[in-house]
């Protein structure tokens, strides 16, 4: 009875899909094979990137997984689509789907931009023990994943200080994408490198929900620099975009106030261009493209190191945070806080409750 | 009779013609952006129907959406706009979950029920707020669903952020007994994600269409929503129709975000926003024409446009941005179906008058 019923919804199904198919072939005849170029040459590695939410024009961590893969594909004189590939994943429910498109694609490797694809590659991958995974930010324990985790917090804590070491008001901000494990990192070690410098400083921080929600960035921004922070450090993807439209925004209407924005995951510089000069103060880097790019030349000559955690810090130059705009005397006490991390002197938390508890 | 026929025959053409106009308004889109429509609805048709995983993943998507759509032609029915689908929908999602998490051990004959049941109850709890309010003080449904709808997303994430979890964004699975998944059914789908669902999407479709047309029960609700005081002048009791029917309404929204909980996801996450499924399943309804095989094709559709538009990146270079804005065009004008009408009509009537002539 279910079996039966089941052939019925699926000739239902093909139905539909059949008048789908006439409708597409009815406006030209000329048959189209770009989607069906896939070569077979015996050096033609290829890799293929699955986002998480959010474009590979997200300013930030997909971006920079995506400037790693091209990279790479320079590197090794491959072009978009034909050696390396993105797909965008919009929803939750599309990653499911998205990584096994990546794997009917025959692509050699395929990345899972973010801690959020974890459940999804888990499956995907205990189905298909052959074929090579990475994930960024979490960690799958199957012998065909490696797993790539950032200290975020190291650089985070030097974006406090030198958060610290600026501000006028003595208020600064943090915006955080979704609630997490890994925006956890990002905002413990923001505290803990402000209140390092200077425990009497206020930090405001508040989440957006989203990775995706410029819209929410702005607002929380808006009402951050209302309240007297002057400097805004944001973890948060496309979010972001927001926090730094509302930045410029002010400085536009009143140049003599200098508030500031700290970028995220790649330098943001150019994020932060307005009218007058640049409201980036300074840029926590990951290097995700860095990671992209050289796990996918190890796997290429056959060292793929399945199984595997690499946790990169500032000490592996995982992490680190850019000079940007901040001044000699405040990049010198940077330098000082990044070395004593280097060193072990200085252990950075990972979860924001520790910070409050010192 | 002959008219009868005639009137069958304009419902059926209807959405067949808006579905081609919408494809055809699709691919012009495509050309405009210098596309090729071919190689996209090609790579559209081989990614919603393409492969046996590709058909299950379809199907999957389907089946929410077709309960969903399916509980809001019931308070469609009865007069009502049930616009917080959506939040049923989280509800059930997140009740069934929470149960199937609190009962590791239990056998599967009392796990699967339990968290099923419970999830339709909370969708239907969810909704009966709303339909008790306007049943004894006549507040506007819309407004109260939508606001619950809010509610409902805020609440969930709360929840699992601080009861379900510790400060983790996503609960851990579900145990395997409460699972809806079906080993057999996976593999003969190419290990997608289909599962137990499409048969109770089967079921719950051909249940609604008897309890609308063949009941009792049924035919006060469609009495009410014609004209309620008609109805109360006949001895029907209008306060009870209208809870009735959000009730119904509710649990099946309710019984959708079961699907999601224990068949495609096995468990519940921190959402960004309120979840489109309720949205979707309501635009699957009015496609339909709140009748249960219209909404049965109609959530076919949406699944393949959804499903299948997520292969035309990859295959066909369409970048998602033009593939969001196909799909839409294309349930632009399933939805416009009232121009088709109108022009169907003119058309007809010019012939009719041709016919007198001779």
């Amino acid at each position: 009875m279910e079996n039966r019923n089941l052939k019925k919804l699926l000739g239902l199904g093909l139905t539909t899909g059949l008048i789908l198919a006439a409708c597409g072939n009815g406006g030209d005849t000329e048959e189209s094979s770009a989607g069906s170029e896939e070569s077979t040459s015996t050096d033609d590695f290829s890799i293929v990137m699955v986002t998480d939410i959010g474009g590979v024009d997200d300013g930030s961590f997909n971006q920079s997984a995506w400037e790693g893969m091209q990279a790479w594909g320079e590197e090794h004189s491959k072009e978009e689509n034909n050696g390396f590939a993105y797909i965008q994943s919009n929803e939750d429910s599309e990653f499911v789907p998205n990584l096994n498109q990546a794997l009917n694609a025959d692509f050699d490797l395929i990345y899972g931009i973010g801690y959020k694809l974890k459940p999804a590659m888990e499956d995907v991958a205990s189905s298909n023990p052959d074929q090579h995974f990475v994930i960024i930010d979490d960690v799958i324990e199957a012998d065909n994943v490696a797993s790539v985790l950032f200290k975020d917090h190291e650089a985070a804590f030097l974006a406090g200080v030198a958060a610290a070491s600026t501000t006028q008001t003595d208020r600064v901000g943090f915006v955080g994408g979704q609630e997490s494990a890994v925006i956890d990192r990002f905002e413990a070690g923001f505290l803990a490198g402000v209140y390092a410098v200077n425990p009497d400083i206020t930090v405001d921080v508040e989440y957006a929900g989203s990775f995706g929600d410029a819209a929410k960035g702005k607002q929380l921004a808006a009402a951050m620099y209302s309240n007297g922070a002057d400097i805004i450090y944001h973890a948060s993807g496309d979010t972001g975009n927001g926090v730094f439209t509302e930045a410029k925004d002010r400085m536009n209407a009143n140049p003599d106030d200098q508030i500031w924005v700290i970028g995220v995951d790649r330098d943001q510089t150019d994020e932060g261009n307005y009218d007058g000069g640049n409201l980036t103060l300074t840029s926590t880097l990951k290097g995700v493209g860095q990671v992209v790019q050289d796990i996918s030349n190890e796997s290429m000559e056959g060292n793929f190191k399945g199984g595997e955690v690499s946790n990169f810090g500032l000490a592996e130059e995982g992490v680190d945070l850019t000079e940007g705009n901040l001044s000699e005397d405040v990049w010198t006490v940077v330098e000082d806080y990044r070395q004593q991390i280097i060193d072990g002197e200085i252990e950075v938390p990972e979860n924001p409750a520790d910070v409050k508890a010192e | 009779m002959l008219s009868e026929n005639k009137k069958t025959l304009t419902n059926l053409m209807v959405p067949l013609l808006s579905v081609v106009l919408g494809l055809i308004l699709g691919a012009v889109i495509m050309l405009g952006f210098g596309y090729d429509p071919i190689a996209g609805y090609q790579s559209m048709l081989k990614g919603a129907l393409g492969s046996p995983f590709y058909i299950g993943e379809t199907l999957r998507y389907a089946s929410p959406l077709i309960i969903i759509g399916l509980g809001f032609s019931v308070a469609n029915s009865a007069g009502f706009f049930n616009i917080g689908l959506s939040g049923q929908a989280l509800m059930g999602w997140l009740i069934s979950v929470w149960v199937a998490i609190s009962l590791p051990d239990a056998s599967a004959f009392v796990v699967l029920p339990l968290s099923v049941l419970a999830g339709i109850l909370a969708g239907a709890v969810w909704a009966g707020i709303a339909g008790v309010l306007r049943a004894y003080f006549g507040t506007s449904e819309v407004i109260i669903t939508i606001m619950l709808n809010y509610t409902a997303l805020h609440l969930t994430n709360y929840l699992i952020r601080n009861v379900l979890t510790d400060s983790s964004d996503a609960t851990s699975r579900i145990p395997e007994q409460a699972s809806l998944r079906m080993d057999w059914l996976s593999q003969l789908a190419g290990g997608s994600r289909i599962n137990a669902g499409v048969f109770i999407a089967i079921a719950v479709t051909i249940l609604v269409w008897v309890f609308m047309t063949k009941t009792t029960m049924g035919y006060e609700i469609r009495a009410v929503g014609l004209n309620s005081f008609a109805a109360q002048y006949a001895g029907m009791n209008a306060k009870r129709n209208i809870i009735l029917s959000m009730l119904i309404s509710g649990g099946l929204a309710g019984l959708g975000g079961v699907l999601e909980g224990l068949g495609t996801f096995s468990n519940i996450f921190v959402q960004a926003g309120i979840p489109n499924i309720g949205f979707d399943g309501l635009a699957v309804a009015l496609l339909g024409l709140s009748h249960p095989i219209g909404i049965v094709f109609s959530g076919l559709l949406f699944a393949m446009l959804k499903i299948g538009g997520a292969s035309m990146p990859l295959g066909s270079g369409v970048p998602t941005e033009v593939v969001d804005i196909v799909i839409a065009s294309i349930i632009f004008f399933v939805g416009a179906n009232y121009l088709i009408r109108f022009f169907m009509k003119k058309f007809s009537r010019g012939k009719d008058v041709k016919g007198g002539v001779e």
